[in-house]
């Protein structure tokens, strides 16, 4: 009798396999990203290019435009897995069930966090954002927009067998993302105005923490009940 | 059951209902499986075939009793069971964006893997030669359902739980599942398996089982 793969193994092939999903349905990535570019662009023209007036609202911009656009692709998380019965083979295969949710909250912050990240700073210059606010912005988004991912994630789990959870979807995970909305706003904003944002950066840390750990296992649970 | 033996049953399920919205589908409903045992699930289109073996597989609780495998509450042991069962249920989860190959390779992957078989001699198998590298959604229904099937090859499990099997297959198709659980029972493998056609597995135990 062979073993079953060991845990490590299973996150690999899962992560290889949402990637390679990915890959065959570009333009599902991209909306996100494009979103988030054209939202943070549409700004200065819509208020004028005066720089004081766009650094004062860059931060809050920014971390909303991030917010929104990972919500748009939180849906494709469960989706098509469970139109297509994919989702009882995963939650049917020999690894427990959180490692399938870390699989898929990793491969979903590969492709719309990790992205925004790389965006950022260019559109934080268009921003007239300070160098200074610049990194911490990256550090900000470094921190927060894994925390969106996985909160996104029991979200998702347990409104994937809905046929119209797209509301619904919003309304359980909005609450939980004001938190780090703020936070993340919070120390960019400080940054620009030569504050520290140490103590922002650490909430936002422990923010990360919390939800690495509880998130994959109420995820887990909430796709066996939506699957049932 | 013919080879009762002092042997505890595999799988066993005691006693189990199963309520879908206000109507009970069945209720006090207790079987077992020996190893080498095919269990054929009959019964009229709604009469709880497919939640039956969701709850067999652990896929949905039953609202009372309980299902064990080799004695143990499957809800105790999850990891362990699913590593030894196969479901393949209405929708049987081949993906349409990965080819015959991309999706067989990552089924094996994720289970245990059997040694003595390529994924090319499973898809030959199932007769997807030709077929291995074209998108599955490209497919026809009943190709899909050989991708499916094709994972029974390249698995080591023991117990089998098919929803269905027969469904869009032609009668070469209908063979081949009938000969590939023939091999599965002959080497002490277990299988329910719920179906509206006439099965034709020689020279095991089948053990019927009729909903109403």
């Amino acid at each position: 009798m062979s073993e079953a793969p060991g845990l490590f193994t299973a996150l690999g092939v899962l992560i290889r396999r949402d990637l390679l999903l990915a890959l065959r349905r570009r333009a599902q990535i991209l909306n996100p990203l494009v979103f988030f570019v054209i939202v943070v662009t549409l700004f200065p023209l819509g208020l004028g290019p005066e720089p004081n007036l766009l650094q004062k609202l860059a931060p809050g911009v920014l971390w909303v435009a991030a917010l929104l656009s990972a919500m748009l692709s939180l849906e494709a998380m469960f989706h098509s897995d469970f139109e297509d019965g994919s989702l009882e083979q995963l939650l049917l295969a020999p690894q427990p069930v959180f490692i399938t949710v870390i699989a898929k909250v990793l491969t979903h912050w590969l492709l719309s966090g990790l992205p925004l990240l790389l965006l950022a700073p260019l559109l934080a210059l268009w921003l007239h954002l300070s160098p200074d606010a610049i990194v911490v912005l990256l550090a900000s988004l470094a921190l927060g927009t894994p925390v969106l991912s996985l909160i996104g994630a029991i979200g998702v789990a347990l409104t994937v067998g809905l046929r119209r959870g797209g509301v619904l979807l919003s309304l359980l995970v909005l609450p939980l993302y004001i938190p780090v909305l703020i936070m993340g706003a919070g120390a960019v904003d400080a940054a620009a105005s030569g504050l520290a944002a140490g103590a922002h950066l650490s909430i936002l840390g422990a923010l990360l923490l919390l939800s690495l750990s509880l998130a994959p296992w109420a995820a887990g649970a909430a796709l066996r009940i939506s699957v049932e | 059951m013919s080879n009762g033996g002092a042997m505890p049953p595999s799988l066993e399920a005691v006693d189990i209902e199963c309520e879908r919205g206000e109507r009970i589908l069945f209720s006090g409903l207790s079987l077992s499986l020996r190893p080498g045992n095919l269990m054929l699930i009959e019964g009229p289109n709604g009469s709880g075939k497919t939640s039956l073996l969701r709850i067999l597989c652990g896929l949905a609780q039953p609202s009372s009793g309980v299902v064990r495998w080799r004695g143990t509450d499957i809800t105790q042991t999850r990891d362990q069971f699913r590593a030894e069962l196969i479901y393949l249920g209405h929708n049987h989860g081949v993906k349409g964006d990965l080819t015959p190959y991309e999706n067989l390779s990552i089924a094996r992957d994720l289970a245990c893997a059997r040694q003595d078989i390529t994924l090319d001699e499973a898809l030959d198998a199932v007769g997807l030669a030709g077929f291995e590298d074209v998108p599955a959604r490209t497919l026809s229904a009943g190709q899909r359902r050989r991708v499916a099937l094709a994972r029974l090859l390249v698995t080591e499990v023991r117990l089998w739980v098919l929803d269905e099997p027969f469904t869009a297959l032609d009668t070469r198709g209908v063979t081949l599942v009938e000969r590939m659980l023939a091999g599965h029972l002959a080497q002490g493998g277990m299988a329910a398996v719920s179906t509206h056609h006439p099965v034709a597995v020689a020279e095991v135990d089948i053990v019927r089982l009729e909903l109403s």
